[in-house]
């Protein structure tokens, strides 16, 4: 994009909230959102990260979701984190998610509708910029 | 199938031990009884943080908190919440006994966190300007630009009460107005990420979560004193923070949010990025300074202020990382709110980097004036494996250990100095009875006199003094006329060096001192580690009436000092051990001591 004026940014700002009102990205209505600083890094978060992109790919799940990036929750001991936005389901965070939890969670979760045992943790405190 | 309802059985240790594990099998149990285990999913989880008010149960997708429960509330839960849609009111969590039971976004809920600074940290992508533009990026900036005058800025975060969040508090707004009063055309802003406490990530954390926060903060601090250039100061070994920042930066220019003639505003500001060395000097801002501009990092005497006379003799505002990333929200949400959070003199909040022997370690941001008990004991989940808590320390090599008597004390700056510790930028190691505070000391000292830069003497020679000495107390050479030679270095090197780095290099030994003078004297008269962490004090031996002369130990030991004959009791000979103790870890009957 090309250099804003002030009635542009305010026009993006006002697109993107309405798209994440919808709760749609790149017109995919699952998230998967893997913390990605480098506590998270340290703990495998870049093996979970292909590890669940693999997974949605061997159960046909691959158009549905969109798997992203984020910093740090803040949740070190329990690394690496991966949060679930999907329709139908409350939004959780896992913690404790290494490679080899990818295929549970995409099978139990995303296609069964069903949470994981022993992996969930606590958003740590309430949003300040929720709207 | 999909379920209706998900219980949540919290399945942290403190939850474990208060039967929750019994709730869990009784919750199935009735859903079963009941006929409804189609629709209700129950899971264990992870540890929610509020272990006093355990076992909790959290039902989705209601959001009904429940404390205190018990086995036998299991069918009260299925049958009223799951079958016909009613909360169980009574297990609700309330404030206190009269009050109404409390909704999960109520700001006052059983969290004690609350994030300002890390509010997009793990919520956005961090390579994406839009995500950031979404949730109210860059809204402070248009306020800045279009409806307020530099003075009203200034004005605005003198009333929010920031201070300096890198440790020494100086209110953040006087430096703005000190700077943007410095006559000259050309000023400077520049941002501290040269982190370098040992066990402090909170600005990295902050840069990798949320780059954009910082360049706007920037921005908007240049608006506000005149300045037209920044640069942000991170160290080399932050890879990825770094990674991010160009990212951002490149997305900021390309959206005309930095650069010429911002939004059309007419301001141009524009930022570049200096990397550290890893110096733990060049976090001290006139040292710092010295190494933007090609020098040498070694810091030089105070007055002038930076703000008067800083990179290139120009007026220069240096900020921390956390110090900006308050400032796009005291603009949008306004001075006085910021200002309802936290303490009298210390306002909104403050992160830590919450690490050692807890069971919760992470990046923590909590409201100025918690106590040292809720974050260790309530967010951090209390000392691992059950063992005793001794001190934390927080402000790490500058800062003091704070002990058990002290913990309820709220968090401000001037608090923590009073306790003789510091808020430094926000490492908080906390130790536990394995832990020697002498060994401790000697490590904080041995970091300092590595990181003097050796401009002053009393910093370049009392570092290695007291390292010196230390040395020898853990080494069993101590003598008591040792301890006050400690103090009298330790005073004279907090009063005459020249900047922080030596100024503060005594306090933790001083604190130790002041604490444990006990431990210290048992290091020097009994010769002994009550910790066993100091090596030469420490004998291993082995009991014979333990020892079934398995060989294990003989076999580990890399000596070997160890001897003895089959299936007999085996001796260590202590001329000879190097007191690895690697036979102390190999022994499955528990027959080697460590004395």
């Amino acid at each position: 994009m090309a250099k804003m004026t002030l009635d542009q940014l305010r026009a993006l700002r006002a697109q993107k909230q309405e798209e994440l009102e919808k709760r749609t990205v790149e017109g995919k209505d699952i998230q998967v959102i893997v913390g990605m600083g480098t506590c998270g890094i340290a703990a495998g978060a870049k093996q979970t990260f292909d590890a669940i992109v693999a997974a949605l790919e061997k159960h046909n799940m691959a158009g549905k979701v969109v798997v992203r990036q984020t910093g740090c929750m803040g949740l070190c001991y329990v690394e690496p984190t991966v949060e679930v936005v999907m329709p139908d389901m409350p939004p959780v965070i896992y913690g404790k998610m290494t490679s080899d939890v990818a295929e549970e969670l995409v099978v139990k979760h995303l296609i069964e509708h069903s949470l994981l045992d022993n992996h969930i943790f606590d958003r740590p405190a309430v949003d300040i910029v929720k709207h | 199938m999909a379920y209706k309802n998900f219980i949540l059985v919290c399945g942290g240790t403190g939850c474990e031990s208060s039967r929750s594990d019994e709730i869990y099998k009784s919750l199935i149990r009735e859903a079963e009884a009941l006929g409804v285990s189609h629709d209700v999913q129950v899971v264990k989880t992870g540890c929610f943080g509020f272990c006093e008010k355990g076992p909790i149960v959290k039902v989705l997708p209601s959001e009904s908190f429940y404390v205190e429960v018990k086995p036998e509330d299991a069918h009260e839960i299925i049958a009223e919440q799951v079958i016909k849609g009613r909360e169980v009111t009574r297990l609700l969590y309330r404030k206190d006994k009269n009050a109404e039971t409390t909704k999960l976004e109520d700001i006052e809920f059983y969290q004690k966190q609350f994030r300002i600074v890390l509010r997009n940290c793990g919520v956005i992508d961090p390579e994406s300007i839009d995500e950031y533009i979404v949730r109210d990026g860059y809204r402070a900036l248009e306020k800045v630009l279009f409806e307020m005058t530099p003075e009203e800025v200034i004005a605005e975060v003198k009333a929010s009460g920031l201070r300096g969040r890198g440790g020494a508090g100086f209110p953040t707004g006087m430096k703005w107005e000190a700077a943007r009063k410095s006559p000259g055309d050309i000023k400077y802003i520049v941002c501290n990420a040269d982190e370098g406490d040992p066990g402090a990530y909170m600005d990295r954390s902050t840069i990798e979560g949320d780059p954009h926060s910082i360049l706007e903060a920037m921005v908007i601090a240049g608006r506000a004193v005149g300045a037209n250039f920044g640069y942000i100061y991170i160290r080399a070994e932050y890879p990825l923070a770094i990674e991010r920042l160009k990212i951002a930066i490149q997305q900021a220019k390309n959206y005309g949010l930095l650069g010429k003639d911002i939004l059309g505003s007419g301001f141009d500001f524009d930022i570049e990025i200096r990397l550290g060395a890893g110096a733990f000097v060049c976090g001290e801002e006139t040292a710092l300074l010295q190494s933007i501009e090609g020098k040498r990092g070694m810091p030089r005497p105070k007055p002038p202020f930076p703000a008067v006379k800083g990179l290139w003799g120009k007026p220069t505002v240096i900020n921390n990382v956390e110090t900006l990333a308050n400032v796009p929200v005291i603009l949008t949400r306004g001075a006085k709110w910021f200002a309802s959070i936290g303490t009298d003199k210390s306002k909104g909040t403050k992160v830590f980097a919450l690490t050692g022997k807890i069971n919760n370690s992470g990046l923590i941001e909590v409201p100025m004036g918690t106590t040292l008990r809720e974050i260790i004991f309530d967010i951090g989940g209390g000392i691992r494996n059950g063992k005793k808590f001794k001190g934390v320390q927080t402000g790490g090599p500058s800062g003091g250990i704070i002990v058990e008597k002290d913990l309820d004390t709220p968090i401000s700056y001037e608090s923590l100095t009073a306790l003789g510790s510091m808020m430094g930028s926000g490492g908080m190691i906390v130790m536990d009875e394995d832990d020697c505070v002498v060994d401790v000391s000697k490590f904080y000292m041995a970091f300092c006199v590595d990181e003097s830069c050796g401009k002053c003497a009393p910093c370049r020679i009392g570092t290695k003094q007291m390292y010196g000495l230390l040395d020898k107390i853990t080494k069993g050479q101590g003598e008591e006329a040792d301890l006050v030679k400690l103090e009298q270095i330790g005073k004279a090197m907090t009063k005459a060096s020249l900047c922080m780095l030596g100024g503060s290099a005594a306090n933790p030994t001083l604190a130790t001192l002041r604490h444990f003078r006990d431990e210290y004297l048992e290091h020097i008269r009994d010769k002994k580690c009550r910790a066993g962490k100091c090596k030469d004090l420490v004998v291993y031996e082995i009991d014979p009436i333990k020892c079934i002369g398995c060989g294990l130990c003989a076999r580990h030991c890399p000596v070997p000092c160890i001897t003895g004959e089959k299936k007999k009791p085996h001796v260590i000979d202590g001329s000879k051990c190097i007191k690895c103790g690697e036979c102390f870890v190999a022994c499955k009957f528990g027959a080697v001591v460590k004395r």
